[in-house]
């Protein structure tokens, strides 16, 4: 009788430790941050304000810029790197191919370094007067552009700079998915006079659909919340061209200390990343 | 023959794509021996410089790096321990134990994991503010500890756990608790190991946080210091940032090679959220 009574709250004497982190660091701030979302924080306490907050963001010029911003990084960006994550995956899953490990241990490596040391460092690569990219187009009689401070060639600095750290990894979660193809099938293909490029996309692709839509959500919900790399790099710069969701809640939540506007335009951008993450894997559920 | 023939252009390409990947390591590698004007000399890229402790030095004197450092090892590791700890045990109640209510809070959890970390990024600050925590180690591993993750990543290892020996363990006496520690965690290694590189690697990088909630250099983890030596308008001692950047790289590199089996394992273990 005792010992079943024991049994009773043995769960929670496990799951004590994390709950109680859970409520007090995740759950009641969840729950805060929608009524703050309907508040205005001055002189130290908040007051009721409507939907205020929300139709400030939703006149906020910069808000939509933000979105913009983030949004033409995205749409380029992650195909971008999906398609290097396919061909490399793809080389590194012939048969034949020595050093396997070695080559997938070297893609994998740009994960390692955190984001403030790479977005430095791709900061100095691409310095306008004396970084690397521009000594090297000049080698080859070009002209150095002036990378940072042009709208379109800084989002562009972005792109490669994320694409370098992130290509590496989801190619290992790939090869994952390739390996479970059989070789059976691309021999059959290959009886029956397919061509590697054909066989690339009647086999390859519907083979590894699922890991590869789930690299798409990761690297999707990654960049939906991109701040450190533009933080860095361009400071959101210039003129707010590279300035992406988060960095815009940012600046108003600690910088301005518009309490209000952040929590409610973290919502905004909860609901953007909730629908992406559904339409995404409506998409892989389909077929 | 033929086949060989076939493989020099995945070979190219390899080659090519592994030189992309590792070159920036490299670079900086040398970088933080080049003084201010060398780092940016091309024809000096791949040459050792002697800048290396005058760098050293300037970072030094301008920052307290060595702090930082120990923030950064502190904060990861007690994030790292603490993560371990608490989320094996959630994951073993969830995995092992039938209660009232656990498919409804273990659906709270896991719906939690969809939430963007913006969302409680205010009330938490505000939160904190209360507790005293700001500026605090504290502030960045307490609510670190609220990821479901690795409570789901467990809750998946336990699974696979045979109950017949919780159960003989049971009839010999044994409580629960004990079980849990002397029997169970010993086996799951390879999990512990894979989340704990996990929250490791990114505890280490974490950056949006700790800007939020650390307000003094002091405080301040490796990032953090590496963000303010290049802020606009500073004049930036390039060779100085660039041994900063060494610093922050090198712990990682090195549990990298040791582990590089569970460490692959663990970063790619972020990713199987089922």
């Amino acid at each position: 009788m005792e010992s079943s009574k024991k049994r009773n709250i043995m769960p929670f004497v496990f799951l004590a430790p994390f709950l109680i982190i859970f409520v007090v660091f995740m759950a009641y701030p969840t729950i805060y941050s929608i009524a703050i979302s309907f508040m205005k924080f001055k002189a130290g306490h908040f007051t009721f304000n409507g939907i205020k907050n929300f139709s400030f963001l939703f006149t906020d010029p910069l808000f939509y810029k933000s979105i913009k911003n983030t949004i033409i990084i995205l749409i380029i960006q992650v195909p971008l790197q999906t398609i290097f994550v396919l061909i490399v995956a793809s080389f590194l899953n012939i048969q034949n191919i020595k050093f396997k490990g070695l080559f997938r241990m070297f893609t994998f490596m740009p994960v390692l370094i955190d984001t403030v040391s790479y977005s430095i460092v791709f900061g100095l690569f691409f310095n306008a007067e004396n970084g690397l990219v521009n000594k090297i187009i000049e080698l080859a009689g070009g002209q150095g552009a002036n990378w940072l401070n042009v709208g379109v060639l800084a989002k562009a600095v972005i792109i490669i700079a994320l694409t370098w750290r992130w290509t590496g990894y989801n190619t290992v979660i790939i090869l994952g998915g390739l390996q479970n193809i059989s070789s059976e099938l691309y021999e059959a293909a290959s009886i029956d006079g397919a061509s590697k490029i054909k066989q690339f996309f009647y086999i390859t692709i519907p083979g590894v659909k699922q890991v590869l839509m789930f690299s798409v959500i990761l690297s999707v919900n990654g960049t939906l919340q991109l701040f450190t790399e533009p933080y860095l790099l361009t400071a959101g710069g210039p003129v707010n061209e590279t300035l992406t969701v988060v960095q815009y809640l940012y600046n108003t939540g600690f910088r301005s200390f518009n309490f209000g506007v952040a929590s409610a335009g973290s919502y905004v951008l909860a609901i953007m990343i909730g629908i992406v993450t559904l339409i995404q894997m409506k998409v892989t559920k389909e077929d | 023959m033929d086949k060989e023939k076939n493989l020099v252009i995945p070979y190219i390409i390899l080659c090519i794509i592994a030189i992309i990947s590792v070159f920036p390591f490299i670079w900086t590698f040398f970088a933080a021996t080049h003084s201010n004007a060398q780092v940016f000399k091309l024809r000096d890229t791949f040459v050792l410089g002697k800048s290396f402790s005058d760098n050293l030095a300037a970072l030094q004197g301008s920052y307290p790096i060595w702090r930082n450092m120990w923030n950064s090892i502190f904060i990861s590791s007690v994030y790292t321990l603490g993560i371990l700890i608490i989320d094996a045990m959630a994951g073993f109640a969830f995995a092992k134990y039938k209660f009232k209510g656990r498919e409804i809070l273990f659906f709270v959890c896991v719906a939690s994991m969809f939430i963007p970390q913006q969302v409680t990024m205010v009330p938490l600050f505000i939160q904190l503010a209360k507790f005293n925590l700001i500026n605090n180690s504290f502030a960045i591993i307490l609510p670190g500890l609220a990821n479901i993750f690795g409570v789901f990543l467990m809750r998946q290892h336990f699974a696979s756990f045979p109950d017949e020996l919780i159960e003989a363990s049971r009839i010999d006496g044994a409580g629960d608790l004990r079980i849990f520690f002397t029997i169970v965690v010993p086996t799951m290694k390879p999990a512990f190991a894979s989340l704990g590189i996990l929250s490791f690697v990114n505890q280490w990088g974490n950056f949006m946080w700790p800007l939020i909630v650390l307000n003094s250099t002091e405080k301040f983890t490796m990032p953090l210091v590496l963000s303010l030596m290049v802020q606009p308008g500073m004049v930036v001692n390039y060779g100085a940032v660039v041994v900063g950047a060494v610093f922050a790289l090198v712990p990682v590199l090195i549990l990298f090679l040791i582990f590089q089996r569970s460490f692959i394992s663990g970063m790619l273990s972020g990713a199987i959220k089922g």
